[in-house]
């Protein structure tokens, strides 16, 4: 057992949990954040994506102890209030899901994506780009045109600040 | 309708929760003193189960307790159903093996479960599982179709002697024969339907828990169908009373077919959170979806089509063997049957069919319906044929369609299916322009300037939706109706829940649904909330699979809907002193035609409730509830034309152009329609390109992982370009005909016929892997 001390979605938490338990598994089993799913165990589907530091990582594929003291975003961390991130916003205004479950791990990602780019996306880079996301609702047509959508959005927004 | 109201692309109510990780899918939920089972699986694909030894586990810390399948037949827990009664061409019902939830004796596929550990927590459950020692004797397996019919084969069942499940047959054997006697020209084609995986991105799960005061189960699971999984576990498998369980399907993730079977898990969650007194959660991981889920398709046919010197269709002859894996899933006979030989007349005037169809057992996981069900196989079998007599009688592949289209409605086939509307030249002449098929001659010049093979491919389906009515379904061999129920209830201060038994797992009801309600009495979807999912809340229905929902869930709300309004119409004429006749119903209000005169819903259902001033002799209340039957199927259709390239140096193909037209009648939301095209398609042509489920020589699954198994990604696919045609479907009150499946049943045959166009022959299977499309063209190369 080892003491995991982190921040996640602002919040600094700590808890006592085996050293084999995952990322995933701690923020979903004991911080309740259910929104970050596992769809595939095998780092292939990118359900289970959060930001650790600023970076999308699927959070299946690490140890607790390599995410200690680090800064963890989720899904649910991402909108101020009530207010959705452009991200989300898109995803809904595009019709960017359906089932809903691997849409937090396409979102997380989605926005690493715009951020690496500064928002200089083209349909080919974002398909690209996605392929360590699986979706089996949507085809990913209108995945792709959320993420373009809202690169522009997080663009504007970003000038605004 | 109004800016909300039916045909209006609003976006989808359920989405905030969903994008903001609220959703609530079954593994997100926890209750006081959940423990957590892990299953223990056959390594072998046929084997005896000689012994297990479970003392070492059960002594560990943390583990609740370890259950066998013997356990199970010592409780009479029954065993898995096959609800479709389908029988052999000599009458002869079909002949089915016992399955167990878990196997006492013999397991008959890689990854059937044997035991089972129940642990506090998930990974001690894991620990323990390692500690379970299974004694097996191996028998030799059958992987697959060939294997299984071969003289000399292991046998699976003895029920089934030589592996047959039935050898089944539609149409008129004799007037086929006389057709391709007298036929000029006759095309025939050898063809595999790959099996795959469903792989909805949520995992299969299921939460049991027992209350033993009140001897009360409560299941959430991944259903598409709840109250058939209650029905079926109190009917059948007798483990909990219909009365004393609650089934609750929350937020499922996809389905695609495979959440509507009730599977060994959900039952001995059950089972064992009684044996246990302890709630029970079961989580599958992505291997075990691979192993258990029901798998798709798996069909080898023969196919023969005759034609006249006009190039009419005189008959179509087909042999199909169709492979159940180790056992009978719940509706797997109907699928190579009723949902695949009744639609081999596609959208062709063809006077003459006969179908035959031989089930048969491997030791391979079971295999039932998968999005489209039985009519993928047709429509791909059909097309593949068209598209290759085309080239034989070097006639124009779509003038070769058109000359042979139905164009009279109602036309009946001469199997079975009674098309009821339809205008499929419509659709062909607008998917034409849309991909510009005079432009292809230059197309295939410039790319082949540039090394690359160019090919074109069309498809014109059509398929069978709104699985009904239960009278017709009946005659053959359905165990259950397939009506669906609804019940509105409008509340005291005019809010209004619709209680639906059809199911969403990333459909869109809850927008779709309020749609229809929130339009007809011209007030905001956001005062329409949709219940779904709950055998608590919803009194009945079947679920959704098939492309029902709105054909036949949206109809049973359209007629509590006129009930509600009637209802309604007079408690305001009695308040405006008016006849009920004169009301009408315009943005939320009751109004007296001709008048300035109005009362508003709120206060009509606030008088409903109050029943201070209500007609004489009107019962309090304003709920309505309807269930809905429908008079035929509906017959969504369309033509689907495919542009690829080829890289002849890598055998890669590229879709260059995807076009969709498709007539589903009326859209209530097209936006959602098209997003259920869209993945339709992207499953198509996974299957086409990219997905197959492989077995060794052993019966082993080598394709068991989402490394394995090629699900399609984004860069794999193009942007589609969709559109319309529209006649209204006469059998159902909204005029709609369902889209959910379209996608995946059209889409497979162009992708091929283009990828067969681009490299001039028909030697190529699904999926065409660049390795078998290069492979293909060396063939080709060899023969010149």
């Amino acid at each position: 057992m080892s003491t995991i001390k982190m921040t996640v979605n602002g919040k600094s938490v700590s808890a006592e949990v085996e050293d084999r338990t995952l990322l995933v598994n701690l923020l979903r089993d004991t911080l309740n954040l259910t929104g970050t799913h596992v769809g595939c165990d095998t780092s292939q589907c990118g359900a289970c994506i959060v930001h650790i530091d600023g970076k999308a990582v699927k959070s299946c594929t690490v140890l607790v102890g390599q995410a200690n003291g680090a800064n963890i975003t989720t899904i649910e961390g991402i909108a101020r209030g009530d207010e959705l991130h452009p991200m989300q916003a898109a995803f809904r205004d595009n019709h960017g899901l359906q089932c809903g479950y691997c849409t937090p791990g396409m979102i997380m990602s989605a926005i690493d994506i715009v951020n690496r780019h500064h928002g200089d996306l083209d349909e080919q880079t974002v398909r690209h780009e996605l392929e360590g996301n699986i979706c089996r609702c949507t085809g990913y047509h209108n995945i792709v045109k959320s993420v373009l959508d809202a690169a522009g959005r997080m663009k504007v927004a970003q000038a605004a600040e | 309708m109004g800016v909300e109201g039916i045909g209006a692309s609003v976006v989808r109510k359920e989405d905030r929760r969903f994008i903001t990780g609220r959703g609530r899918y079954v593994d997100d939920i926890k209750v006081l003193g959940m423990t957590y089972a892990h299953f223990i699986r056959s390594p072998h694909a046929h084997a005896k189960v000689v012994s297990i030894d479970a003392t070492a586990a059960k002594a560990m810390p943390g583990v609740v307790d370890v259950l066998t399948g013997q356990q199970l037949v010592d409780d009479k827990i029954g065993n898995l159903i096959c609800g479709w009664s389908v029988s052999s061409k000599d009458g002869t019902p079909m002949k089915m093996g016992a399955w167990p939830a878990m196997a006492p004796d013999t397991v008959r596929f890689v990854g059937q479960a044997v035991a089972v550990v129940i642990a506090e927590t998930k990974n001690l459950a894991k620990d323990a599982a390692e500690a379970v020692v299974v004694t097996y004797a191996e028998l030799p397996a059958v992987p697959d179709i060939k294997a299984a019919i071969a003289a000399g084969a292991a046998q699976l069942h003895p029920e089934a002697p030589g592996n047959v499940v039935y050898d089944w047959a539609i149409g008129d054997e004799a007037a086929t024969k006389d057709a391709f006697a007298k036929a000029a020209n006759v095309v025939s084609l050898e063809l595999l339907n790959n099996r795959l995986v469903p792989n909805a991105m949520e995992p299969r799960a299921a939460l049991a828990e027992y209350n033993d005061a009140e001897e009360h189960f409560t299941l959430h699971t991944t259903s598409q169908n709840p109250h058939v999984a209650r029905l079926v576990l109190s009917a059948f498998y007798n483990v909990a009373q219909e009365h004393k369980l609650r089934v609750i399907a929350p937020d499922v993730g996809g389905g695609f077919g495979s959440k509507i079977f009730i599977y060994p898990e959900e039952m001995v969650a059950l089972w064992a959170a009684k044996k246990t007194r302890r709630p029970v959660k079961w989580a599958s991981d992505r291997t075990e979806a691979f192993l258990t889920d029901a798998h798709g398709r798996d069909h080898l046919s023969h196919a023969e089509m005759a034609f006249d010197k006009d190039n009419r269709i005189l008959g179509l002859r087909v042999k199909t063997h169709a492979n159940f894996g180790a056992y009978m899933s719940l509706f797997s006979s109907s699928v190579p049957t009723y949902l695949y030989a009744t639609l081999l007349s596609g959208q062709y005037n063809i006077p003459a069919i006969y179908a035959e169809v031989m089930g048969v057992y491997t030791n391979t996981t079971p295999v039932d319906a998968y999005r489209g069900a039985g009519r993928p196989e047709a429509s791909y079998l059909l097309e593949r044929l068209m598209e290759t007599a085309a080239r034989q009688l070097k006639v124009d592949p779509a003038e070769l369609r058109r000359t042979n289209f139905i164009t009279q409605f109602p036309h009946q086939t001469p199997v079975i299916m009674a098309y009821d509307i339809g205008d499929f030249g419509a659709s062909l002449d607008k998917a034409l322009a849309a991909i510009d098929y005079s432009g292809f001659p230059a197309r295939k010049a410039k790319a082949k300037s540039a090394g690359k093979l160019r090919g074109i491919g069309f498809s014109c389906y059509i398929e069978a939706c709104g699985i009904a009515p239960s009278k017709a379904v009946g005659s053959l061999g359905a165990g259950v109706g397939l009506w669906e129920s609804a019940e509105v209830r409008v509340n005291p201060v005019g809010t209004i829940e619709v209680l639906t038994g059809s199911h969403s797992h990333g459909q869109g009801h809850e927008t779709t649904f309020a749609q229809l309600v929130a339009g007809r009495l011209g007030i905001s979807i956001d005062q329409v909330q949709i219940v779904h999912g709950d055998t608590d809340k919803v009194q009945f229905g079947m679920g959704t699979y098939g492309s029902r929902s709105a054909a036949v869930g949206m109809s049973a709300i359209f007629k509590a809907m006129e009930k509600v309004e009637a209802k309604a119409k007079k408690i305001a004429a009695h308040l405006l002193e008016a006849s009920d006749g004169d009301i009408v119903i315009e943005n939320g209000e009751f109004k007296v035609t001709g008048t300035d005169k109005s009362i508003a819903l709120p206060m009509v259902a606030l008088a409903a409730y109050t029943a201070h001033n209500l007609p004489d002799g009107m019962e309090p209340g304003l709920k309505e509830g309807a269930f809905y039957d429908p008079t035929n199927f509906t017959f969504p259709s369309g033509t689907y034309i495919c542009e690829v390239e080829i890289d002849p140096g890598t055998g890669k193909t590229e879709i260059i152009d995807f076009v969709a037209t498709d007539d589903f009648g009326r859209l209530i939301n097209p936006m959602i329609v098209e997003g259920q095209v869209h993945g339709g398609l992207a499953q198509g042509i996974g299957q086409a390109l990219l997905e197959g489920a492989y077995y060794d020589e052993n019966g082993q699954l080598i394709t068991a992982s989402f490394m394995d198994y090629a699900m399609p990604r984004a860069d794999d696919l193009p942007s589609f370009k969709l559109s319309h045609t529209t006649t209204l479907c006469p059998g159902n009150p909204l005029g709609v005909k369902g889209c959910g499946e379209a996608g995946a049943i059209g889409s497979s045959p162009a992708v091929i016929n283009a990828i067969t166009d681009a490299i001039g022959h028909n030697r190529i299977e699904m999926p065409a892997t660049p390795g078998r499309v290069w492979t293909a063209m060396q063939m080709q190369q060899a023969a010149e």
